[in-house]
C-alpha cells in the first residue's frame, strides 16, 4: 500500500454526484428511495437513494462492514427495513411475483455440499419450474458440465462458487444479485466470471455485484460506493478516476473516502 | 402449496441422505439393535406361569420411543444445516412456499421413518417372537407417527439453535423428559399428580398408551383411535409452529 503516504485531500472537493451516471434515458431496474436499516441500535444503512439501470452491471463497492450485504438483502426482500422504499422490477422488493425474476447468490456459496452438482442445480431449477434440460444448459454455461456428477463439497473453491452461480442462473432471472462472487478466486477464474457477467448484461440481465476489491470496479458500468452505511457516490469508473485524479481506482476510492471524512470533520467542528 | 415443489424438496432431501450411507444405516439399523439389547437384558428373567415377558411390554414401548429419538436428532441437525449454510435464505428468495419446504422435509423423513418402523417391528416379531394381542399393523402405524413427531419437533427445535452443538443439547431438554414420563418406567396413573398432569400433555405418552392398547386388545379400541388422533394433532401443530420460525424477512 505505497500510495497510503501520498494521499492528500484533493482540492477542490469532489463535484456533486450525478444522480444516474449511466444516463437518465435508460430504463430503471431498481429504484431505492430513502432506505434505512437498523440492526439493534446500530444503523446499518442510512438514507440510501439511488437508481440502478436495466441491463447493466452495477458494482457495489465499499470496505467490509459498509452495508453491502444488507443493501443486497434489501433488494431481494429478505431484509427488514426501518424506512424508505425499494422498488425492484416495478414492484416492491420481496413481492412474491419478483421471486421468479430475481436471482440471489449469497456471500459464501450457499449450495448443498452433500448433493451432486447436477442435483443442486436441478433442485433450484425445480423451484422455478425449470426442467432437467435447463439444468444441463446452465452447467454448460458456467463450464461445469464435466463435474455434473461430482459432489459439490468435493470441488475446488472456484468450481464450488460457480455451482452457487449456476443455481441462481437456472431460474433465468432478469435481475441477478451477487454478493462477492469473485472473492477467493484466482485471477484467471475472476476474469472468466467477469466475461460471463458482461455477456449476461449484453443479453439484457441486470447485474448487481458487490466486491471490496476496487480493481474489479473497472468491469462495471456504474458504481455505488458505500461507506459506513451511507452512499458516498454513484458514478461510472471513468468519473471515479477523474474525480480522484488518478487511473488507480483503489487510490481514487481512498481519496473519495478521505474527502468525505474531512468534510464530516468540518461539519462536526 | 405446490405439489411439484414439495416433491422435489422431498427428492432432494432423500438424495442428500443417499450420499450419506452411514446415516441411512443409523436410521434403519440402530432401533433394531437397541431392541436386541432390550431383549437380551430380560433374557434370564424368571416368569411366573401365565405372566407375559417383560420384553413384550418394554420392547413394544421401545418401538415407539426409538424412532422418535432417532428422527428428532437427524431432522434437527439437517434442518439446522439448511438454516446456517445460507441455502434456506436463498430458497426463501425463490418462489418456493414455506409449506412446500417443511412438508417436503417431513415427507422425506417420514418415508425413512416408515422403513425404520418396518425393520424394527419385523425384528421384534420375527426374531424375538414378540407376542401381543393386537395387530402388528397398528404397531407400525404408531411407530411411524412417533417418528414423524420426532421429525416435526426436530424441525421446530432447529429454529432455536445456532450451532449443531446446541441442537444436540435439545435432546435432554425435549426428548428425555418425555421418555421418563411416558409410562415406560412408572405407569402414568401411579405417578404423583403433578408429573401425571405433565405426562398427560406430552405427545410420547399418547404413543405409549396407544401401544399398550394394541398389546391388550385384539381389536382397535376407542382409546387407541383417540391416541392416534391426538398424535396427528401434535404433528400438525408442530408443522404450523415450525413454519412460523421460517421468516422470509429477517433483521
Amino acid at each position: 500500500m505505497s500510495h497510503r503516504a501520498v494521499m492528500p485531500a484533493p482540492e477542490p472537493p469532489f463535484a456533486p454526484v450525478p444522480a444516474d451516471p449511466s444516463g437518465t434515458t435508460g430504463p430503471v431496474s431498481v429504484s431505492v428511495d430513502g432506505l434505512r436499516v437498523h440492526r439493534g441500535r446500530a444503523t446499518v444503512l442510512a438514507n440510501i437513494t439511488c437508481n440502478i439501470a436495466e441491463g447493466r452491471i452495477t458494482g457495489l463497492l465499499g470496505p467490509s462492514g459498509s452495508g453491502k450485504t444488507t443493501f443486497m438483502r434489501s433488494l431481494v426482500g429478505v431484509q427488514k427495513i426501518a424506512a424508505g422504499s425499494v422498488t425492484v422490477l416495478g414492484r416492491p422488493a420481496g413481492d412474491p411475483r419478483n421471486r421468479h425474476d430475481v436471482g440471489y447468490v449469497t456471500q459464501g456459496a450457499s449450495v448443498y455440499k452433500d448433493l451432486s452438482v447436477l442435483d443442486n442445480v436441478r433442485y433450484f431449477g425445480s423451484v422455478h419450474g425449470g426442467s432437467r434440460a435447463d439444468a444441463h444448459a446452465v452447467l454448460a454455461a458456467v463450464g461445469l458440465s464435466e463435474f455434473a456428477k461430482r459432489k459439490a463439497g468435493n470441488l475446488s473453491g472456484g468450481q464450488f462458487s460457480r455451482v452457487s452461480l449456476a443455481c441462481a442462473l437456472v431460474g433465468k432471472p432478469r435481475l441477478l444479485v451477487l454478493d462477492e462472487p469473485t472473492v477467493g478466486l484466482d485471477p484467471v477464474l475472476r476474469a472468466d466470471l467477469w466475461e460471463q457477467f458482461s455477456a449476461m448484461a449484453a443479453e439484457g440481465t441486470t447485474l448487481i455485484i458487490s466486491s471490496h476489491v476496487m480493481e474489479e470496479a473497472g468491469h462495471c458500468d456504474s458504481l455505488l460506493l458505500l461507506r459506513e452505511g451511507m452512499l458516498l457516490a454513484q458514478l461510472t469508473p471513468e468519473q471515479l478516476r477523474q474525480s480522484g485524479e488518478t487511473d488507480d481506482l483503489e487510490l481514487a476510492f481512498l481519496r473519495l473516502i478521505q474527502a468525505a471524512a474531512d468534510s464530516e470533520r468540518k461539519v462536526g467542528s | 402449496m405446490n405439489l411439484s415443489m414439495l416433491l422435489s424438496t422431498c427428492r432432494r432431501v432423500l438424495l442428500q441422505l443417499r450420499g450419506d450411507p452411514r446415516s441411512i444405516a443409523m436410521i434403519l439399523v440402530v432401533p433394531a439393535i437397541l431392541l436386541a439389547l432390550v431383549y437380551w437384558l430380560y433374557q434370564n428373567e424368571t416368569l411366573a406361569p401365565g405372566m407375559p415377558r417383560t420384553f413384550d411390554r418394554v420392547g413394544l414401548m421401545m418401538l415407539g420411543i426409538f424412532p422418535f429419538v432417532v428422527m428428532f436428532l437427524v431432522t434437527s441437525i439437517t434442518m439446522l444445516r439448511e438454516r446456517t449454510s445460507g441455502t434456506l435464505e436463498r430458497l426463501l428468495t425463490t418462489p418456493i412456499h414455506k409449506a412446500d419446504l417443511l412438508f417436503g422435509y417431513a415427507l422425506a423423513f417420514s418415508i425413512m421413518a416408515t422403513a425404520q418402523a418396518l425393520v424394527a417391528t419385523g425384528t421384534a416379531y420375527w426374531i424375538f417372537g414378540m407376542k401381543i394381542a393386537g395387530n402388528a399393523g397398528w404397531v407400525v402405524l404408531i411407530s411411524v407417527l412417533t417418528a414423524v413427531l420426532g421429525v416435526v419437533l426436530g424441525l421446530l427445535c432447529s429454529a432455536f439453535a445456532t450451532t449443531e452443538f446446541q441442537a444436540v443439547q435439545f435432546m435432554p431438554v425435549v426428548v428425555i423428559p418425555q421418555i421418563l414420563l411416558c409410562g415406560l418406567f412408572v405407569a402414568r396413573d401411579q405417578m404423583n399428580a403433578v408429573l401425571e398432569a405433565i405426562s398427560n400433555v406430552l405427545p410420547l405418552s399418547f404413543a405409549v398408551d396407544g401401544l399398550q392398547q394394541v398389546a391388550a386388545h385384539s381389536s382397535p379400541t376407542g382409546q387407541l383411535v383417540r391416541d392416534l388422533v391426538v398424535m396427528a394433532a401434535f404433528v400438525l401443530a408442530g408443522v404450523l409452529l415450525a413454519s412460523l420460525t421460517l421468516r422470509r424477512r429477517t433483521a
